[in-house]
Protein backbone atom coordinates (compact mmCIF):
# COMPACT_ATOMS: atom_id res chain seq x y z
CA UNK A 1 0.00 0.00 0.00
CA UNK A 2 1.36 3.41 -0.95
CA UNK A 3 2.15 5.83 1.87
CA UNK A 4 0.38 9.24 1.97
CA UNK A 5 3.76 10.91 1.27
CA UNK A 6 4.28 8.70 -1.79
CA UNK A 7 0.76 9.46 -3.04
CA UNK A 8 1.38 13.20 -2.57
CA UNK A 9 4.61 12.96 -4.55
CA UNK A 10 2.88 11.03 -7.34
CA UNK A 11 0.05 13.59 -7.46
CA UNK A 12 2.58 16.44 -7.62
CA UNK A 13 4.48 14.65 -10.38
CA UNK A 14 1.28 14.05 -12.34
CA UNK A 15 0.34 17.70 -11.84
CA UNK A 16 3.72 18.84 -13.16
CA UNK A 17 3.49 16.56 -16.20
CA UNK A 18 -0.06 17.82 -16.83
CA UNK A 19 1.11 21.43 -16.59
CA UNK A 20 3.99 20.73 -19.02
CA UNK A 21 1.60 19.12 -21.53
CA UNK A 22 -0.79 22.07 -21.12
CA UNK A 23 2.09 24.52 -21.69
CA UNK A 24 3.11 22.58 -24.79
CA UNK A 25 -0.38 22.74 -26.29
CA UNK A 26 -0.81 26.44 -25.49
CA UNK A 27 2.63 27.07 -27.04
CA UNK A 28 1.54 25.29 -30.24
CA UNK A 29 -1.62 27.41 -30.21
CA UNK A 30 0.38 30.64 -29.86
CA UNK A 31 2.74 29.66 -32.69
CA UNK A 32 -0.31 28.90 -34.86
CA UNK A 33 -1.77 32.33 -34.03
CA UNK A 34 1.54 33.97 -35.02
CA UNK A 35 1.45 32.11 -38.35
CA UNK A 36 -2.13 33.30 -38.95
CA UNK A 37 -1.06 36.87 -38.07
CA UNK A 38 1.85 36.60 -40.54
CA UNK A 39 -0.46 35.44 -43.32
CA UNK A 40 -2.93 38.25 -42.57
CA UNK A 41 -0.19 40.86 -42.43
CA UNK A 42 1.27 39.64 -45.74
CA UNK A 43 -2.17 39.63 -47.36
CA UNK A 44 -2.75 43.23 -46.24
CA UNK A 45 0.64 44.47 -47.43
CA UNK A 46 3.64 42.67 -48.90
CA UNK A 47 6.81 43.02 -46.82
CA UNK A 48 9.31 45.68 -47.82
CA UNK A 49 11.83 44.26 -50.31
CA UNK A 50 14.63 46.17 -48.57
CA UNK A 51 13.87 44.51 -45.22
CA UNK A 52 13.64 41.04 -46.82
CA UNK A 53 16.98 41.51 -48.62
CA UNK A 54 18.61 42.72 -45.36
CA UNK A 55 17.41 39.56 -43.63
CA UNK A 56 18.49 37.34 -46.55
CA UNK A 57 21.98 38.72 -46.02
CA UNK A 58 21.86 38.09 -42.25
CA UNK A 59 20.25 34.65 -42.47
CA UNK A 60 21.80 33.27 -45.64
CA UNK A 61 24.99 34.96 -46.71
CA UNK A 62 26.34 35.35 -43.18
CA UNK A 63 25.72 31.64 -42.47
CA UNK A 64 27.54 30.46 -45.59
CA UNK A 65 31.02 29.95 -44.09
CA UNK A 66 29.65 27.89 -41.23
CA UNK A 67 27.61 25.79 -43.66
CA UNK A 68 30.65 25.28 -45.92
CA UNK A 69 32.77 23.94 -43.05
CA UNK A 70 29.99 21.67 -41.77
CA UNK A 71 29.22 20.40 -45.28
CA UNK A 72 32.81 19.52 -46.20
CA UNK A 73 33.14 17.35 -43.11
CA UNK A 74 29.64 15.91 -43.53
CA UNK A 75 30.61 14.66 -47.00
CA UNK A 76 33.97 13.44 -45.74
CA UNK A 77 32.39 11.47 -42.88
CA UNK A 78 29.76 10.07 -45.27
CA UNK A 79 32.56 8.74 -47.48
CA UNK A 80 34.46 7.14 -44.58
CA UNK A 81 31.28 5.58 -43.16
CA UNK A 82 30.13 4.32 -46.56
CA UNK A 83 33.52 2.70 -47.21
CA UNK A 84 33.35 1.01 -43.80
CA UNK A 85 29.75 -0.22 -44.33
CA UNK A 86 30.52 -1.42 -47.86
CA UNK A 87 33.60 -3.44 -46.93
CA UNK A 88 33.20 -6.96 -48.36
CA UNK A 89 29.47 -6.37 -48.99
CA UNK A 90 29.00 -3.72 -51.70
CA UNK A 91 31.52 -2.76 -54.41
CA UNK A 92 33.20 0.59 -53.74
CA UNK A 93 32.24 1.85 -57.20
CA UNK A 94 28.81 2.71 -55.74
CA UNK A 95 30.25 5.00 -53.06
CA UNK A 96 29.63 8.17 -55.13
CA UNK A 97 25.93 7.39 -55.52
CA UNK A 98 25.47 6.63 -51.82
CA UNK A 99 27.15 9.88 -50.80
CA UNK A 100 25.15 11.86 -53.36
CA UNK A 101 21.77 10.46 -52.41
CA UNK A 102 22.31 10.54 -48.63
CA UNK A 103 23.52 14.13 -48.90
CA UNK A 104 20.82 15.60 -51.17
CA UNK A 105 17.89 13.73 -49.59
CA UNK A 106 18.82 13.89 -45.93
CA UNK A 107 22.17 15.15 -44.68
CA UNK A 108 22.33 18.38 -46.69
CA UNK A 109 18.91 19.82 -45.82
CA UNK A 110 18.76 18.53 -42.23
CA UNK A 111 22.29 19.44 -41.13
CA UNK A 112 22.03 22.83 -42.85
CA UNK A 113 18.73 23.45 -41.05
CA UNK A 114 20.21 22.44 -37.69
CA UNK A 115 23.31 24.61 -38.17
CA UNK A 116 21.42 27.62 -39.54
CA UNK A 117 18.66 27.04 -36.97
CA UNK A 118 21.21 27.29 -34.16
CA UNK A 119 22.87 30.40 -35.53
CA UNK A 120 19.93 32.27 -37.01
CA UNK A 121 17.21 31.11 -34.60
CA UNK A 122 19.30 32.30 -31.65
CA UNK A 123 20.16 35.57 -33.33
CA UNK A 124 16.54 36.38 -34.28
CA UNK A 125 15.27 35.47 -30.79
CA UNK A 126 17.98 37.55 -29.10
CA UNK A 127 17.35 40.56 -31.34
CA UNK A 128 13.55 40.53 -31.03
CA UNK A 129 13.76 39.60 -27.33
CA UNK A 130 15.98 42.61 -26.67
CA UNK A 131 13.59 44.79 -28.67
CA UNK A 132 10.72 43.48 -26.55
CA UNK A 133 12.35 44.14 -23.17
CA UNK A 134 13.60 47.60 -24.21
CA UNK A 135 10.08 48.60 -25.38
CA UNK A 136 11.15 48.89 -29.04
CA UNK A 137 8.28 46.61 -30.08
CA UNK A 138 5.86 48.76 -28.04
CA UNK A 139 7.37 51.79 -29.79
CA UNK A 140 6.57 50.25 -33.19
CA UNK A 141 2.97 49.57 -32.13
CA UNK A 142 2.71 53.10 -30.70
CA UNK A 143 3.75 54.39 -34.15
CA UNK A 144 0.91 52.40 -35.74
CA UNK A 145 3.35 49.91 -37.30
CA UNK A 146 2.40 46.24 -37.07
CA UNK A 147 5.44 44.44 -35.54
CA UNK A 148 4.45 41.18 -37.22
CA UNK A 149 4.51 42.79 -40.67
CA UNK A 150 7.64 44.85 -39.93
CA UNK A 151 9.76 42.33 -38.00
CA UNK A 152 8.40 38.80 -38.39
CA UNK A 153 7.33 38.55 -42.04
CA UNK A 154 10.67 39.73 -43.55
CA UNK A 155 12.63 37.29 -41.36
CA UNK A 156 10.41 34.31 -42.12
CA UNK A 157 10.25 35.09 -45.86
CA UNK A 158 14.04 35.52 -45.97
CA UNK A 159 14.56 32.20 -44.13
CA UNK A 160 12.16 30.42 -46.53
CA UNK A 161 14.04 31.82 -49.54
CA UNK A 162 17.57 31.32 -48.20
CA UNK A 163 17.40 27.83 -46.70
CA UNK A 164 16.96 26.05 -50.07
CA UNK A 165 19.70 28.22 -51.59
CA UNK A 166 22.15 27.42 -48.78
CA UNK A 167 21.11 23.78 -49.00
CA UNK A 168 22.13 23.69 -52.69
CA UNK A 169 25.57 25.01 -51.69
CA UNK A 170 25.73 22.55 -48.79
CA UNK A 171 24.82 19.60 -51.05
CA UNK A 172 27.46 20.50 -53.64
CA UNK A 173 30.19 21.08 -51.02
CA UNK A 174 29.36 17.90 -49.08
CA UNK A 175 29.51 15.80 -52.25
CA UNK A 176 32.84 17.46 -53.05
CA UNK A 177 34.09 16.62 -49.51
CA UNK A 178 33.01 13.01 -50.03
CA UNK A 179 34.72 12.95 -53.44
CA UNK A 180 38.03 14.18 -52.00
CA UNK A 181 38.03 11.57 -49.22
CA UNK A 182 36.89 8.77 -51.57
CA UNK A 183 39.62 9.55 -54.11
CA UNK A 184 42.48 10.55 -51.81
CA UNK A 185 41.95 8.30 -48.82
CA UNK A 186 39.78 5.34 -49.89
CA UNK A 187 41.33 4.83 -53.30
CA UNK A 188 38.25 5.11 -55.51
CA UNK A 189 39.12 6.59 -58.92
CA UNK A 190 37.75 9.99 -59.84
CA UNK A 191 36.09 8.51 -62.94
CA UNK A 192 34.32 5.78 -60.92
CA UNK A 193 33.03 8.28 -58.36
CA UNK A 194 31.67 10.66 -61.01
CA UNK A 195 30.14 7.85 -63.08
CA UNK A 196 28.27 6.57 -60.00
CA UNK A 197 26.97 10.07 -59.36
CA UNK A 198 25.77 10.43 -62.96
CA UNK A 199 24.12 7.00 -62.98
CA UNK A 200 22.21 7.52 -59.76
CA UNK A 201 21.33 11.21 -60.00
CA UNK A 202 17.57 11.69 -59.74
CA UNK A 203 16.07 15.17 -59.82
CA UNK A 204 13.34 14.04 -57.37
CA UNK A 205 16.04 13.46 -54.72
CA UNK A 206 17.26 17.04 -55.07
CA UNK A 207 13.70 18.37 -55.13
CA UNK A 208 12.72 16.46 -52.01
CA UNK A 209 15.69 17.97 -50.16
CA UNK A 210 14.84 21.48 -51.34
CA UNK A 211 11.15 21.11 -50.43
CA UNK A 212 12.26 20.08 -46.93
CA UNK A 213 14.57 23.11 -46.80
CA UNK A 214 11.67 25.46 -47.58
CA UNK A 215 9.71 24.11 -44.60
CA UNK A 216 12.79 24.13 -42.37
CA UNK A 217 13.36 27.79 -43.25
CA UNK A 218 9.78 28.58 -42.24
CA UNK A 219 10.25 26.78 -38.91
CA UNK A 220 13.57 28.46 -38.10
CA UNK A 221 12.25 31.95 -38.87
CA UNK A 222 8.93 31.43 -37.10
CA UNK A 223 10.37 29.85 -33.94
CA UNK A 224 13.07 32.53 -33.65
CA UNK A 225 10.47 35.30 -33.93
CA UNK A 226 7.99 33.53 -31.65
CA UNK A 227 10.58 33.04 -28.90
CA UNK A 228 11.72 36.66 -29.26
CA UNK A 229 8.14 37.96 -28.96
CA UNK A 230 7.52 35.79 -25.86
CA UNK A 231 10.49 37.28 -24.00
CA UNK A 232 9.74 38.54 -20.50
CA UNK A 233 12.11 40.16 -18.01
CA UNK A 234 15.58 41.47 -18.77
CA UNK A 235 18.80 39.82 -19.92
CA UNK A 236 17.82 36.52 -18.30
CA UNK A 237 14.59 36.49 -20.31
CA UNK A 238 16.52 37.12 -23.53
CA UNK A 239 18.81 34.18 -22.68
CA UNK A 240 15.80 31.92 -22.09
CA UNK A 241 14.20 33.02 -25.36
CA UNK A 242 17.42 32.30 -27.28
CA UNK A 243 17.72 28.79 -25.83
CA UNK A 244 14.05 28.12 -26.46
CA UNK A 245 14.34 29.24 -30.10
CA UNK A 246 17.26 26.90 -30.79
CA UNK A 247 15.82 23.89 -28.97
CA UNK A 248 12.32 24.24 -30.42
CA UNK A 249 13.48 24.82 -34.00
CA UNK A 250 15.92 21.86 -33.88
CA UNK A 251 13.27 19.51 -32.45
CA UNK A 252 10.67 20.70 -34.95
CA UNK A 253 13.12 20.32 -37.87
CA UNK A 254 13.68 16.66 -36.95
CA UNK A 255 9.97 15.94 -36.39
CA UNK A 256 9.02 17.65 -39.65
CA UNK A 257 11.83 15.83 -41.45
CA UNK A 258 10.18 12.52 -40.55
CA UNK A 259 6.70 13.71 -41.57
CA UNK A 260 7.96 15.18 -44.86
CA UNK A 261 9.99 12.06 -45.63
CA UNK A 262 6.80 10.02 -45.35
CA UNK A 263 4.77 12.49 -47.37
CA UNK A 264 7.34 12.99 -50.13
CA UNK A 265 8.54 9.42 -50.66
CA UNK A 266 5.31 7.58 -50.03
CA UNK A 267 2.93 9.98 -51.81
CA UNK A 268 4.54 12.65 -54.00
CA UNK A 269 7.64 10.82 -55.30
CA UNK A 270 6.37 7.26 -54.71
CA UNK A 271 7.66 4.84 -57.36
CA UNK A 272 4.70 3.54 -59.36
CA UNK B 1 -9.62 65.28 -25.88
CA UNK B 2 -8.94 62.24 -23.68
CA UNK B 3 -11.65 60.98 -21.33
CA UNK B 4 -10.96 58.06 -19.00
CA UNK B 5 -13.64 56.52 -16.82
CA UNK B 6 -13.51 53.69 -14.29
CA UNK B 7 -10.28 52.20 -15.64
CA UNK B 8 -9.28 48.95 -13.95
CA UNK B 9 -6.29 46.75 -14.63
CA UNK B 10 -4.91 43.84 -12.65
CA UNK B 11 -1.39 42.58 -13.38
CA UNK B 12 -0.78 39.27 -11.63
CA UNK B 13 -2.01 39.69 -8.07
CA UNK B 14 -1.71 43.46 -8.07
CA UNK B 15 -4.62 45.79 -8.86
CA UNK B 16 -2.57 48.43 -10.70
CA UNK B 17 -5.46 50.64 -11.85
CA UNK B 18 -8.55 50.60 -9.68
CA UNK B 19 -11.35 52.66 -11.17
CA UNK B 20 -9.26 55.58 -12.42
CA UNK B 21 -11.04 58.64 -13.85
CA UNK B 22 -9.13 61.35 -15.73
CA UNK B 23 -9.79 64.03 -18.36
CA UNK B 24 -7.23 65.78 -20.54
CA UNK B 25 -8.41 68.88 -22.41
CA UNK B 26 -7.28 69.84 -25.89
CA UNK B 27 -3.98 71.74 -25.87
CA UNK B 28 -3.25 71.26 -22.17
CA UNK B 29 -0.28 69.52 -20.60
CA UNK B 30 -1.34 67.19 -17.85
CA UNK B 31 1.37 65.79 -15.61
CA UNK B 32 0.59 62.50 -13.90
CA UNK B 33 2.53 62.27 -10.65
CA UNK B 34 2.86 59.51 -8.14
CA UNK B 35 5.22 57.16 -6.36
CA UNK B 36 6.90 54.35 -8.28
CA UNK B 37 4.70 51.35 -8.99
CA UNK B 38 1.37 53.21 -8.84
CA UNK B 39 0.44 52.54 -12.46
CA UNK B 40 1.54 55.75 -14.19
CA UNK B 41 3.26 54.04 -17.13
CA UNK B 42 0.47 51.44 -17.29
CA UNK B 43 -1.99 54.33 -17.63
CA UNK B 44 -0.03 55.78 -20.59
CA UNK B 45 0.06 52.38 -22.29
CA UNK B 46 -3.73 52.16 -21.93
CA UNK B 47 -4.22 55.62 -23.46
CA UNK B 48 -2.33 54.61 -26.62
CA UNK B 49 -3.85 51.12 -26.72
CA UNK B 50 -0.68 49.16 -25.95
CA UNK B 51 -2.55 47.57 -23.03
CA UNK B 52 -6.25 46.84 -22.73
CA UNK B 53 -8.08 47.37 -19.44
CA UNK B 54 -10.09 44.79 -17.50
CA UNK B 55 -12.88 47.36 -17.15
CA UNK B 56 -13.51 50.98 -18.01
CA UNK B 57 -13.61 53.37 -20.91
CA UNK B 58 -11.03 55.50 -22.75
CA UNK B 59 -12.22 58.01 -25.32
CA UNK B 60 -9.81 59.82 -27.62
CA UNK B 61 -11.44 62.69 -29.53
CA UNK B 62 -14.80 61.20 -28.51
CA UNK B 63 -13.92 57.78 -29.98
CA UNK B 64 -14.01 54.78 -27.63
CA UNK B 65 -10.74 52.87 -28.03
CA UNK B 66 -11.41 50.07 -25.52
CA UNK B 67 -12.40 47.00 -27.51
CA UNK B 68 -10.91 48.23 -30.79
CA UNK B 69 -8.88 45.70 -32.78
CA UNK B 70 -5.21 46.38 -33.62
CA UNK B 71 -6.02 47.76 -37.10
CA UNK B 72 -8.46 50.32 -35.69
CA UNK B 73 -6.00 51.16 -32.92
CA UNK B 74 -3.24 51.73 -35.49
CA UNK B 75 -5.43 54.42 -37.07
CA UNK B 76 -6.02 56.12 -33.68
CA UNK B 77 -2.32 55.81 -32.78
CA UNK B 78 -1.42 58.09 -35.68
CA UNK B 79 -2.83 60.93 -33.56
CA UNK B 80 -0.18 60.18 -30.93
CA UNK B 81 3.53 60.53 -30.48
CA UNK B 82 5.16 58.81 -27.54
CA UNK B 83 8.47 59.30 -25.78
CA UNK B 84 9.37 56.10 -23.93
CA UNK B 85 11.17 55.95 -20.59
CA UNK B 86 14.26 54.30 -22.08
CA UNK B 87 13.75 56.17 -25.37
CA UNK B 88 13.13 52.80 -27.16
CA UNK B 89 15.13 53.85 -30.21
CA UNK B 90 15.58 51.10 -32.81
CA UNK B 91 19.17 49.90 -32.37
CA UNK B 92 19.53 48.63 -35.91
CA UNK B 93 18.64 52.00 -37.47
CA UNK B 94 20.39 55.34 -37.62
CA UNK B 95 18.98 58.37 -35.83
CA UNK B 96 17.61 59.65 -39.15
CA UNK B 97 15.90 56.33 -39.91
CA UNK B 98 14.40 56.28 -36.41
CA UNK B 99 12.91 59.74 -36.82
CA UNK B 100 11.75 59.13 -40.40
CA UNK B 101 10.27 55.65 -39.89
CA UNK B 102 6.66 56.76 -39.32
CA UNK B 103 6.81 59.06 -42.35
CA UNK B 104 8.21 56.27 -44.53
CA UNK B 105 5.58 53.79 -43.31
CA UNK B 106 2.48 55.96 -43.21
CA UNK B 107 2.93 58.56 -45.93
CA UNK B 108 3.76 58.55 -49.62
CA UNK B 109 6.19 61.46 -49.23
CA UNK B 110 9.25 61.34 -51.50
CA UNK B 111 12.54 60.44 -49.82
CA UNK B 112 13.87 63.98 -50.17
CA UNK B 113 10.86 65.38 -48.31
CA UNK B 114 11.21 62.76 -45.56
CA UNK B 115 14.90 63.68 -45.23
CA UNK B 116 13.96 67.36 -45.03
CA UNK B 117 11.40 66.70 -42.28
CA UNK B 118 13.81 64.49 -40.34
CA UNK B 119 16.46 67.22 -40.49
CA UNK B 120 13.81 69.72 -39.38
CA UNK B 121 12.76 67.69 -36.32
CA UNK B 122 16.37 67.01 -35.37
CA UNK B 123 17.05 70.73 -35.58
CA UNK B 124 14.10 71.38 -33.23
CA UNK B 125 15.74 69.19 -30.59
CA UNK B 126 19.23 70.60 -31.25
CA UNK B 127 20.75 67.52 -32.87
CA UNK B 128 21.43 68.78 -36.40
CA UNK B 129 24.42 66.53 -37.03
CA UNK B 130 23.14 63.33 -35.42
CA UNK B 131 21.26 61.92 -38.43
CA UNK B 132 23.84 59.28 -39.50
CA UNK B 133 24.66 58.19 -35.94
CA UNK B 134 23.45 54.98 -34.33
CA UNK B 135 21.61 55.04 -30.96
CA UNK B 136 24.42 53.07 -29.29
CA UNK B 137 26.76 56.05 -29.73
CA UNK B 138 24.38 58.58 -28.10
CA UNK B 139 24.25 59.75 -24.48
CA UNK B 140 21.06 59.30 -22.43
CA UNK B 141 20.02 62.92 -22.97
CA UNK B 142 20.64 62.70 -26.72
CA UNK B 143 18.57 59.51 -26.92
CA UNK B 144 15.68 61.30 -25.20
CA UNK B 145 15.95 64.17 -27.68
CA UNK B 146 15.95 61.76 -30.63
CA UNK B 147 12.96 60.02 -29.06
CA UNK B 148 11.25 63.39 -28.85
CA UNK B 149 12.07 64.18 -32.49
CA UNK B 150 10.66 60.76 -33.47
CA UNK B 151 7.50 61.37 -31.41
CA UNK B 152 6.94 64.64 -33.29
CA UNK B 153 7.71 63.34 -36.77
CA UNK B 154 4.07 62.93 -37.82
CA UNK B 155 2.92 66.23 -36.23
CA UNK B 156 0.75 64.38 -33.69
CA UNK B 157 -2.16 65.99 -31.86
CA UNK B 158 -1.21 64.29 -28.59
CA UNK B 159 2.22 63.47 -27.18
CA UNK B 160 2.70 61.04 -24.32
CA UNK B 161 5.88 61.29 -22.26
CA UNK B 162 6.89 58.39 -20.01
CA UNK B 163 9.36 59.65 -17.39
CA UNK B 164 11.09 62.06 -19.80
CA UNK B 165 13.77 63.16 -17.32
CA UNK B 166 14.40 59.93 -15.40
CA UNK B 167 18.03 58.89 -15.40
CA UNK B 168 19.28 62.29 -16.60
CA UNK B 169 21.40 64.78 -14.69
CA UNK B 170 19.46 67.92 -13.57
CA UNK B 171 20.88 70.11 -16.34
CA UNK B 172 20.12 67.64 -19.15
CA UNK B 173 16.72 67.06 -17.50
CA UNK B 174 16.06 70.78 -17.71
CA UNK B 175 17.05 70.75 -21.40
CA UNK B 176 14.37 68.09 -21.99
CA UNK B 177 11.79 70.05 -19.96
CA UNK B 178 12.56 73.20 -21.96
CA UNK B 179 12.17 71.23 -25.19
CA UNK B 180 8.82 69.79 -24.07
CA UNK B 181 7.61 73.30 -23.23
CA UNK B 182 8.91 74.65 -26.56
CA UNK B 183 7.12 71.89 -28.50
CA UNK B 184 3.88 72.69 -26.71
CA UNK B 185 4.14 76.31 -27.82
CA UNK B 186 5.35 75.46 -31.32
CA UNK B 187 2.82 72.72 -32.11
CA UNK B 188 0.00 73.41 -29.63
CA UNK B 189 -0.21 69.70 -28.85
CA UNK B 190 -2.06 68.04 -26.01
CA UNK B 191 0.44 66.32 -23.72
CA UNK B 192 0.33 63.76 -20.94
CA UNK B 193 3.57 63.57 -18.97
CA UNK B 194 4.16 60.78 -16.50
CA UNK B 195 6.89 61.54 -13.99
CA UNK B 196 7.89 61.51 -10.35
CA UNK B 197 10.26 64.43 -10.94
CA UNK B 198 8.56 67.41 -9.25
CA UNK B 199 10.84 70.03 -10.86
CA UNK B 200 9.88 68.68 -14.26
CA UNK B 201 6.18 68.53 -13.33
CA UNK B 202 6.12 72.17 -12.17
CA UNK B 203 7.97 73.32 -15.27
CA UNK B 204 5.99 71.57 -18.01
CA UNK B 205 2.55 71.01 -16.47
CA UNK B 206 -0.58 73.14 -16.87
CA UNK B 207 -2.31 70.73 -14.51
CA UNK B 208 -1.01 67.98 -12.24
CA UNK B 209 -2.83 64.78 -11.27
CA UNK B 210 -1.55 62.55 -8.52
CA UNK B 211 -2.17 58.80 -8.68
CA UNK B 212 -2.04 56.49 -5.71
CA UNK B 213 -3.21 52.86 -5.53
CA UNK B 214 -4.66 53.00 -9.03
CA UNK B 215 -6.82 56.11 -8.60
CA UNK B 216 -6.42 59.84 -9.06
CA UNK B 217 -6.30 61.29 -5.55
CA UNK B 218 -5.69 64.95 -6.42
CA UNK B 219 -5.68 67.28 -9.42
CA UNK B 220 -4.71 70.91 -9.56
CA UNK B 221 -2.45 73.52 -11.11
CA UNK B 222 1.24 73.58 -10.11
CA UNK B 223 0.44 76.42 -7.67
CA UNK B 224 -2.44 74.46 -6.13
CA UNK B 225 -0.16 71.47 -5.69
CA UNK B 226 2.52 73.59 -4.00
CA UNK B 227 0.04 75.03 -1.50
CA UNK B 228 -2.36 72.14 -0.91
CA UNK B 229 -3.00 70.58 2.52
CA UNK B 230 -3.81 67.21 0.92
CA UNK B 231 -1.84 64.78 3.07
CA UNK B 232 -0.72 62.48 0.26
CA UNK B 233 0.39 65.33 -1.99
CA UNK B 234 2.25 67.00 0.87
CA UNK B 235 4.02 63.75 1.74
CA UNK B 236 4.97 63.27 -1.92
CA UNK B 237 6.31 66.78 -2.51
CA UNK B 238 8.15 66.78 0.82
CA UNK B 239 9.63 63.37 -0.01
CA UNK B 240 8.73 61.91 3.37
CA UNK B 241 8.50 58.18 4.07
CA UNK B 242 6.04 58.90 6.92
CA UNK B 243 2.42 59.51 5.98
CA UNK B 244 -0.55 57.98 4.24
CA UNK B 245 1.53 56.80 1.25
CA UNK B 246 3.07 53.46 2.12
CA UNK B 247 6.53 52.98 0.53
CA UNK B 248 6.56 49.94 -1.81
Amino acid sequence: MASPAGEGLAARGAGLIGARIGDGFSGIGRVALLVVEMLRATARQLPSLRLVVQQMQAIGVDSLWLVIVVSIFTGAVAAVQAAYQFSNVVPLRYIGSVILRSVVIELGPVLTALVVGGRVGASIAAELGTMKVTEQIDALRAMGIDPVRFLVVPRVVAAIIMLPIITIYADAIAVFGGYVVAVVSIGVSSHTFITAIKDFFYIRDVLSGLIKAVFFGGIIGTMGCYSGFQTEGGAEGVGRATTSAVVSSCVMVLVLDYLLANFLFQIIFAKK
Amino acid sequence: MIEIRGLKKRLGRRQVLDGLDLDVSKGETLVVLGPSGTGKSVLLKHIIGLMSPDEGSIKVDGEEIVGMNERELDRVRLKFGMLFQGSALFDSMTVGENVGLSLAEHTKLPRAEIRRRVADRLEWVGLNDAEPMHPASLSGGMKKRVGLARAMAMDPAIILYDEPTTGLDPITGDVINTLIRAMQHRLGVTSVVVTHDLMSAYKVGDRLAMIYQGRVVFTGTPDEVRHTDHAMVRQFIEGSSVGPIQPV
